[in-house]
Parts: structure tokens; C-alpha cells; sequence
């Protein structure tokens, strides 16, 4: 074995030892993120729906009342009472009962009949930016297409006609575009906790004092600890993919192999990720304290929540620093669009180059630590 | 592996002139000794004064800041790893893995050293015999009491059968029983040629080695056999006699005796005495005096120093000299 190495294979041999001999404290720490996976695949819709609203239908009739309708059809709305006066509609949003209210005057269908512009208050909560950009939206939509109807002779076609086409995820299914990035988090999570541990517990018992007395080299102690978690969270990881596809029914576009096969670099950098944590951590709180810091940036600074495109130029240099934004890359690329090998290699380099430089600066801390501990 | 071959004619240990800073602080200071082959070299110091500090560098895990080290003839500086192959370390808390095996923890630290597959077996079980592992092979580590714990970490450091091994207070928290057996033990391996470097607090461990050397604040104040060092001017002055006074009521002559010029220095042991005077005292004269102050006394015998007589001593000379450089 090359010295460089030297050891990798007792560490690996002990490694294993260790896993098997705590094979229930290990299976729970990777049952953890399937029920997470259950909670928030189940619990979390993106998608804009069913909102809250009141209605003050001040003219109610025929005309208005086809228009309230409308806006319940769209499965946007749903109203939850009617009112009879201002007062009530604005209260009922001030006091978050509802999001949406809808006044339409009492001149509504009179002027619809005498071919004037008849006007709607659409009130809007705007404190949750998605539901009243959702709701702006369809009651604009709503508004024209009324207009249109009316100006439009019977049976013509419009002008211009756009039909949009979602390629991707047509239903616009939440857990199709949630779970794959999902994935990176809970990845990164288990795993960097794995080798984070692992040495640090050494560093509490003592015995990774022992070992730096004996022939072995940082990097085959880094190594040997390192191989048996990524078996480890290949594992996880097909856990994962297995729940996604088959509990969450999120079709896989793309071939499953090159997914697991480019999973492996985004492991590797969490493992090593774990293996830096450990060699400025003395304690298993301390190392849990610093793990989390990194799971912040991997849900905001990765595309997984927020598109990198919008973020301000800063905080789009710093996502080319998060492993993640190459894996949520990899994951959405291949379950959502079926891309493959010559459309993400590029990303896959990038993960590995970074797994190795963080496993190389580990072990640089280690060696230095040898000689100063 | 040309760096295997080992000077057959070099001692287990040369250190010459090691100086260790941590910024402003001397952790070691200018110190040298050498450990010949075989020898059970008892190295101790108050906590703190820079043992563990001596064994880092001599392994390698410390850089020196000035001065040599050869372990085995080997350059600690040039080659710590070859140094590493060669030596077996046992710290103070028995470094073993818990949750393994006692087998498999002897198994580790042999893949460790890269014993082939037939030596790893046949030193194993000269390791489990040796110490009677036997019927514990299947045990975990964690289950094992401190004595058991401490040979399994015995057996760890010399599965790879190194010429030296250092032992880090090796006998601190077991039980008298298991601290006897282990020095058997150590005699044993010392008669088939292996050195040991043993830091210890026991003053009767001391007794035992054949070598020890005394650290005090950084600097090697002792450095020899136990004799040699009972010899030494600065322990036995000329003119002076060591005695043992026993007498039921040893706090107050112990007072006492720290008043009567012709005394340099009297210390407690158990239920008696052990005091350095001038020999121009009779030891009846003394009898009587101290007689005539209401003690009595029913015996008073010359006595060897023990090697804790000689570090206090030395200690107390180390500090005067101190106090004398500063004024």
C-alpha cells in the first residue's frame, strides 16, 4: 500500500466493526430523514390554492353573481362568507380570516348592460408574496377573459392565441419539484453527521491520540473512515429515491443509475464536509452546531427554495460554493427532465473536486494536529 | 525499507539538549538523557513539568525546538514514521475501542502495523496467553474492569513487538492486585530484551526501575539508577546521616524537630520520622532530647534514603538555586 494510504484498510476493517456493532442507533439516524421526507412531501404544497375569501356582493345580480362564480371555479378561491358592508370585508382580512376580498358594486350589472366599464375591487393580503401574486394573477386573468367574452362575437377565436406547454412536471405536482431537492438536504444531513462523529468521538475517547503514534497517515485514517459511510449513504440515498418514486409517485424521467451513479460525488463531499467539521470540533455538540450551519445555506443558496437566477450577484457567487446547487442540478435534471451523462458530468466534476480539496484540507488539519495535539 | 534495520550498537534512547517552547512558555528545557536497551526507564515530575510533553517529542508528535532525538538510532526529526514502526505507545487512559472486541481490538492494531495475516495470528495468541485472555476474547472492551482494560491496552502496544514501549501512567486507577501483575509483567518483557519508558507517580514503581530521571518544571533535575542517586552528594552531604524516628506522636516532633539546629530536614513517613542530621549528633543525644521535650520515642534507627528523600531533596536544592539566580 502506498504510504500515503497506509492504514486505510484497519480504519475501513474497525469502520465496520463500529456500524455493525450499533446497528440500531444507525438505523434510526436513517430512518430520521424518510420521515422527514413523509412529513414534508405530504405537507407541503407550493402550489396556490383553495385561498380564503370574503365576498361583498353589493349588486347581486345575475351578472355578479356569474362573476363570483367564476372565481370560485378557478381553484384559486374559496369563498368563506359573505358580507354585507366595507367595514366587514376590510376586517375580515386585517384580522387574517381571510386573504382575498371581493367588492362588486352595486352598478355592476348596470353597467355591464349599458356596454360601460364596470369596475371590481380585488383586496389583497400582500404579506405572503406567493398567494397574492397567485391572486393577482387570476383575478386579472379572470377580468379580461369576462371582457373578452362580452366584446367578442360568439364562436370567433382570439387573435393571438398563447398556449403554454409545461414540459417538465405538466401537473404541476408539488412533490415532483420539492422532493428532488429535498434529497440534497436530507443527504447532506445524515451524512456529514456520520464522519463528523465517527472521529470526533475518537478525539473524546482518546483513541485517535493512540493513533497518531502508530504508522498510520492522515489520509488513509481519513480514507478508511470515510468508504464505509459512503456505502452508507449510497445506501440512504436509494432509500430516498425508492420513497420518492414509489410513496410519492414522482416519475423518474431521467436513467435512476446515472442518478446514483452522480449521487456519489455529492456524498463523498458531505462525508468530507464531516471529516473538516471533525477536525476543528472537540466535542459531538460542537460538531452538531457546526453542521447545521451548513444545512442553511444548502436550502437557501442552492436553488433548492429560491431560483439562483434572482438572487443578488453576492449570494450567486456564494451558490457556486454550495454542494448542493450541483446536486438539486443533478436530481431535478434527471427525475424532472431526463437529462443525462453529457448534460451533467460537468456538475458531477464539480462535487468530486470539491469532496477532494475538502478531504485534502482535512487531512492537511490532521497532520498538523499530529504534530501539535 | 532500508530505514528498517535498526543500530544494533545505539541506546534505546538519546535525547540531547531537548528544548520545547509553546510560544513563551518552556514546556522542556534542555534536556538530556540516554535509555539503554532493556532498561526500565522510570521517568517521573510533579504534573504539569513536562513528561507527556518528553514522550510527544520522542514519538514524533511534537516538533523539537531545539536539541536531538534518536529512538532506536533513528532520527525522530528525519523519521518519525520508522520511529513509529518501531516503538508501542499506551496512554494514560487506555485508548481502546469500546464497542469492539478484545479480539478485535489486538486485530485492528495489527492490520494497523500491517502484520501478514499468519504473524497477526500467532502474536495474538501469544498475546492472549501472555496475559490471560483466554476466556475474554469475545468480550467487549467496555465490560472489561480497569486491570483488564489496561492489559488489553498493553497487548495493543506491543502486538507489533517493538523494541520500546512507552507506558503513560500506566498503573493510575487500577487496583493494587492488577498494578503488581502488570510490573511482573513488565520484568518479564524487559528480560527478553524490550526497554520500557514508564512515567509514574508511585514512588515504589520508581524503586523498581532500573533507570529513573526526575523532571521538575521543565528541567531534569535526577538521572540515574535508584543507588546511584541515593549516592548522590546533594541527597547524602557529607557529614550527615539519615534517620528514622519512630514515636506515637509524630505532628508534634515533627514541629519539634524543624526547631533543633543540626536537623537540615524532616519529613512524615506514616508513623515516623524521616529526618537528615548532622552526624555530629549522637543518636541517644537526640533520644534524649527530644525526651526532655515530652515526646517519646521508641526508636530511632539510621535509614537509606528512599527516592522520594532524594526528589524532595533535590527539589528543594533545584529551588534554591532558582532563588539564588533571581536575587
Amino acid at each position: 500500500m502506498p504510504s500515503t494510504f497506509r492504514g486505510l484498510g484497519a480504519v475501513f476493517y474497525k469502520e465496520v466493526l463500529h456500524v455493525r456493532r450499533d446497528f440500531t442507533t444507525l438505523f434510526f439516524s436513517l430512518i430520521i430523514p424518510l420521515l422527514q421526507m413523509v412529513v414534508l412531501g405530504f405537507g407541503i404544497d407550493t402550489n396556490i390554492r383553495q385561498v380564503n375569501t370574503v365576498v361583498y356582493n353589493a349588486d347581486g345580480r345575475r351578472e355578479s353573481r356569474e362573476l363570483i362564480d367564476r372565481l370560485r371555479n378557478s381553484d384559486t378561491f374559496r369563498v368563506i362568507r359573505y358580507v354585507e358592508n366595507d367595514h366587514d370585508l376590510t376586517d375580515a382580512i386585517v384580522s387574517g380570516r381571510a386573504r382575498v376580498g371581493i367588492k362588486v358594486p352595486v352598478d355592476y350589472s348596470d353597467r355591464l348592460i349599458h356596454n360601460m366599464s364596470a369596475q371590481v375591487l380585488v383586496l389583497i393580503d400582500g404579506s405572503d408574496s406567493s398567494v397574492a401574486g397567485q391572486a393577482i394573477n387570476v383575478t386579472t386573468a379572470i377580468g379580461l377573459d369576462e371582457s373578452l367574452r362580452r366584446v367578442l362575437p360568439d364562436r370567433s377565436t382570439f387573435a393571438v392565441d398563447m398556449r403554454p406547454k409545461l414540459l417538465f412536471n405538466p401537473d404541476s405536482r408539488s412533490p415532483n419539484f420539492f422532493l428532488p431537492g429535498l434529497t440534497a438536504v436530507l443527504l447532506l444531513n445524515v451524512t456529514t453527521f456520520l464522519t463528523a462523529f465517527s472521529i470526533v468521538r475518537e478525539k473524546e475517547r482518546g483513541t485517535l491520540e493512540q493513533l497518531f503514534v502508530t504508522p498510520v497517515r492522515p489520509m488513509g485514517l481519513l480514507l478508511g473512515k470515510l468508504l464505509p459511510y459512503l456505502g452508507i449513504g449510497f445506501f440512504e440515498l436509494c432509500m430516498i429515491l425508492a420513497f420518492m418514486r414509489f410513496v410519492f409517485q414522482v416519475p423518474i424521467h431521467g436513467n435512476v443509475f446515472l442518478l446514483a451513479f452522480l449521487s456519489l460525488p455529492y456524498i463523498f463531499v458531505s462525508l468530507s464536509l464531516g471529516i473538516l467539521i471533525s477536525s476543528k470540533a472537540n466535542s459531538q455538540g460542537e460538531a452538531i452546531q457546526m453542521a447545521f450551519l451548513t444545512i442553511l445555506p444548502t436550502i437557501f443558496f442552492s436553488g433548492y427554495i429560491f431560483p439562483r437566477e434572482t438572487m443578488p450577484m453576492f449570494f450567486y457567487i456564494i451558490s457556486f460554493f454550495v454542494p448542493g446547487t450541483y446536486f438539486i442540478d443533478i436530481t431535478r435534471g434527471i427525475i424532472l427532465r431526463g437529462a443525462g451523462f453529457t448534460h451533467l458530468w460537468v456538475d458531477g466534476l464539480a462535487l468530486f473536486t470539491m469532496g477532494s480539496l475538502l478531504l485534502i484540507v482535512a487531512a492537511r488539519r490532521f497532520h498538523n494536529k499530529i504534530i501539535m495535539a | 525499507m532500508a530505514s528498517l534495520e535498526t543500530n544494533q550498537a545505539a541506546p534505546a534512547i538519546s535525547a540531547e539538549h531537548l528544548v520545547r517552547r509553546f510560544g513563551r512558555f518552556t514546556a522542556v528545557n534542555d534536556v538530556s538523557f540516554r535509555v539503554e536497551k532493556g532498561e526500565i526507564f522510570g521517568f517521573l515530575g510533579p504534573n504539569g513539568s513536562g513528561k507527556t510533553t518528553v514522550i510527544k517529542m520522542l514519538t514524533g508528535l511534537l516538533p523539537l525546538s531545539g536539541g536531538e532525538a534518536y529512538v532506536e538510532g533513528l532520527d525522530v526529526r528525519k523519521d518519525p514514521e520508522s520511529v513509529r514502526e518501531r516503538i508501542g505507545y499506551m496512554s494514560q487512559n487506555f485508548s481502546l475501542y469500546h464497542d469492539l472486541t478484545v479480539a478485535e481490538n489486538l486485530k485492528f492494531y495489527g492490520r494497523i502495523y500491517s502484520l501478514e495475516p499468519a504473524r497477526l495470528k500467532r502474536r495474538m495468541d501469544e498475546i492472549i496467553q501472555l496475559n490471560g485472555f483466554g476466556p475474554y476474547v469475545d468480550r467487549l472492551a467496555a465490560q472489561l474492569s480497569g486491570g483488564w482494560k489496561q492489559r488489553l491496552a498493553l497487548g495493543c502496544a506491543m502486538l507489533h513487538e517493538p523494541s520500546l514501549l512507552f507506558l503513560d501512567e500506566p498503573t493510575a486507577g487500577i487496583d493494587p492486585v492488577a498494578r503488581r501483575q502488570l510490573w511482573d509483567l513488565l520484568f518479564e518483557l524487559s528480560g527478553h530484551g524490550i526497554t520500557f519508558f514508564v512515567t509514574t507517580h508511585y514512588m515504589d514503581e520508581a524503586e523498581r526501575c532500573s533507570h529513573v530521571a526526575y523532571i521538575y518544571f521543565a528541567k531534569l533535575i535526577a538521572d540515574g539508577t535508584p543507588n546511584s542517586l541515593r549516592e548522590l552528594p546533594d541527597v547524602q552531604p557529607a557529614g550527615t546521616i539519615r534517620v528514622e524516628i519512630t514515636t506515637p506522636e509524630v505532628t508534634r516532633a515533627l514541629r519539634l524537630a524543624r526547631q533543633i539546629p543540626g536537623i537540615r530536614s524532616a519529613t512524615i513517613f506514616g508513623q515516623s520520622i524521616h529526618a537528615l542530621i548532622e552526624d555530629r549528633f549522637d543518636l541517644d543525644d537526640l533520644r534524649e532530647l527530644l525526651l526532655k521535650h515530652g515526646i517519646s520515642v521508641a526508636e530511632i534507627r539510621p535509614l537509606a534514603p528512599s527516592l522520594e528523600d532524594v526528589f524532595v531533596e533535590l527539589t528543594y536544592k533545584h529551588q534554591a538555586q532558582l532563588e539564588a539566580a533571581r536575587a
